[in-house]
């Protein structure tokens, strides 16, 4: 499925400026950044560093100051609103710290959203969101409700909901980092299966330690400026 | 469609508020309904109206009489094609002033061919002109009180009292039906014969006149020459067409319509705000989701579509059940006839109803949506950070 090659993602000279009131927040200057395709990649750096700025620019949630944001063969920052969305439907998967589930809807359709956007019939839809969930393991949580499932389950039918359209790439935002060290583990693990076994590539923003250990490769990022070596 | 049913969850999340939302619709509805079908009331006259007829009254007003004896010569008046009269009998029914309904002596044929829109089966015509102290009945009327074919009806008259001061008593032999259904059908008209020779006074006095004419085109013309011909006399006329009659009678009340529009409008203006409250605090609330949607890729334009098909959803159930409580509210009868001719909702109002609901919801909804629209996907989603 993947050449473990090639590259998936590249960010060249990234800038993402602020503007609070009349100040300007620097938030990454000149920042560049490659992921091969295939990677389980963990970003780490302190709170304030920038860390979702930059997924979410790799997701196409937002928008570059100056510098190229380039999936595959396609140029986010040269893309409308509109084909953004298109582009984010078909390709990208994101999970949230606090998983971000519709409250007024059950797991399985939690899971079916992104679904809505494409061309599949009422079956295939279910068809799709069954197998998600089979990918997560919980099958048999299909018609609970967000309050009515633990943290750790509630994050798992977070991931199903990213993996339902297949995307090729899954952008995770601290996805442990409200849950306790067991739960935890099990996302870690889910992940890095879903990294293994489905060739899924995998950008993982985190605090923790032991979670990036699970990555095959960690950055850090401080003061605008990616590293591979934690800084002092 | 699969869009619908994640519009009705979120709809279903606050359900207090949303019902309440839909409960001030309805009631706004049911209030639009029924003012509409009073309005409608006061206004089925004069669209009914018959465009070739003239009333022709005491120039001084409408409670003057004016002598029987014009008739001849009304007829012969230029442009005029037929003439006949009324009286207002101010009948009082058992004693009961809550009993009101309009009472007039008419002269049989000449009136129902005046008015060929009270339609009266042809052998109770027969009875009528056979029987003296015949009357015969609008359907309405006959239902409010009961009123069967062979009943015999007492009324007094404080402006016609009969001689000896006996009650006037009539038998019902017929029941006459509107030609359209807003016609007038609450009325009791008996025979003038009967009535002049009874009363104790004014007698070859009549109420005013009610003219056909030729040609409805020449309706200022004719009215004109009817008024010359009798000016300088010690009853001068005032001949205008009936529809003009009816709605200045109409608006001895005041402009009915004018005030019900007002009371309406401001109905709607509150119910606006309580609907634009509702979907702008959903939207509020629910920020951080409308990121989640669009972070999957739900484009800005679903986004504004799905906000305002809640705001429309919310107005359509409120305010669709509003006006088919109203609806059946109409059906079941006439509840003021004392004071209502007619009372039924015609279909075009049900029709501005229908897009009065469609109106708020998109309106109601179309701030919120825009705001949920432009709604930036990082800025919605550090909310929860
Ligand atoms: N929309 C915005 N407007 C203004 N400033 C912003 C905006 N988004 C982010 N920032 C600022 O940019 C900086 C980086 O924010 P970001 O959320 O990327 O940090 P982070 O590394 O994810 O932090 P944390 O670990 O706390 O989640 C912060 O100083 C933040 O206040
Ligand atoms: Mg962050």
């Amino acid at each position: 499925m993947s050449t473990g090659q090639e590259v998936l993602v590249r960010v060249e000279n990234v800038e993402k400026t602020f503007r609070r009131g009349s100040e300007e927040v620097h938030v990454l200057s000149g920042m560049n950044l490659d992921v091969p395709s295939g990677e389980f990649l963990a970003l780490m750096g302190p709170s304030g560093s920038g860390k979702t700025t930059l997924l979410n620019l790799i997701g196409g949630l937002d928008r570059t100051t100056t510098g190229s944001v380039k999936i595959g063969s396609e140029r986010l920052d040269q893309m409308s609103d509109r084909q953004l969305a298109a582009w984010r439907a078909r390709h990208v998967g994101f999970v949230f710290q606090f998983y971000n589930l519709m409250p007024a809807l059950n797991a399985e359709r939690n899971v079916e959203l992104p679904l809505l956007l494409t061309h599949l019939s009422r079956a295939q839809r279910k068809r799709h969101v069954q197998t998600a969930l089979e990918v997560v393991g919980l099958s048999h949580r299909a018609k609970h409700y967000p309050r009515t499932l633990s943290g750790g389950e509630q994050q798992r039918v977070g991931i199903a909901r990213a993996i339902v359209t297949d995307p090729t790439l899954l952008l995770c935002d601290e996805p442990t980092g409200d849950l306790d060290r067991k739960s935890g583990d099990e996302i870690l693990s889910l992940l890095q299966a879903l990294n293994q076994d489905q060739g899924k590539t995998i950008v993982m923003v985190t605090h923790d330690p032991h979670a990036s250990n699970r990555a095959t490769r960690t950055v850090y990022l401080e003061k605008g400026q990616l590293s591979a070596e934690k800084p002092e | 469609m699969k869009f619908l049913s994640l519009v009705w969850s979120n709809l279903k999340r606050k359900k207090l508020r949303t019902s309440l939302t839909m409960l001030s619709l309805c009631v706004a509805f049911i209030l639009f309904g029924l003012l509409s079908a009073i309005k409608e009331s006061f206004s089925a006259g004069v669209e009914l109206a018959g465009a070739d007829r003239l009333i022709v009254r005491h120039k001084v007003s409408l409670i003057m009489t004016l002598p029987v004896a014009y008739k001849a010569r009304m007829e012969r008046v230029e442009g005029v094609a037929a003439v006949t009269h009324q009286t207002w009998f101010n009948g009082i029914y058992q004693d009961e002033p809550k009993n009101f309904f309009a009472s007039m002596p008419v002269e049989p044929e000449p009136f129902l061919a005046m008015y060929p829109e009270y339609v009266l089966p042809a052998e109770q015509k027969e009875a009528w002109l056979k029987t003296r102290t015949g009357v015969i009945v609008g359907r309405t009327l006959a239902e409010r009180f009961n009123w069967k074919i062979g009943d015999r009806v007492p009324l007094m008259s404080p402006i016609w009292p009969r001689k000896g001061d006996e009650a006037w008593t009539f038998d019902i032999v017929g029941i006459y039906d509107g030609e359209k259904k807003g016609t007038d059908t609450s009325g009791f008209y008996f025979r003038h014969d009967y009535f002049d020779e009874g009363r104790a006074q004014g007698e070859g006095e009549v109420g005013w006149y009610s003219v056909r004419i030729q040609d409805p085109e020449q309706a200022a013309a004719t009215a004109a020459a009817i008024d010359a011909e009798f000016a300088n006399s010690p009853y001068e006329t005032k001949a205008e067409p009936e529809g003009a009659f009816i709605q200045g009678f109409a608006q001895q009340i005041g402009d009915i319509g004018a005030i019900l529009t007002a009371i309406l409008s401001a109905v709607f203006f509150t119910i606006l705000l309580v609907t634009g409250n509702t979907m702008a605090q959903a939207v509020r609330e629910r920020t951080e989701e409308i990121g989640v949607l669009k972070s999957m890729g739900f484009t800005n334009e679903l986004v504004l579509a799905l906000v305002l098909a809640e705001s429309c959803l919310i107005a359509a159930v409120g305010g669709l059940s509003g006006l088919g409580l109203a609806w059946l509210f109409i059906s079941a009868g006439n509840p003021a006839p004392t004071m209502l001719s007619v009372f039924y909702l015609p279909n075009h109002y049900l029709g501005i109803g229908v897009g009065l609901v469609l109106a708020l919801g998109l309106v109601a909804g179309i701030f919120p949506a825009i705001q949920a629209m432009r709604l930036q996907i990082a800025v919605a989603l550090r909310r929860n950070a």
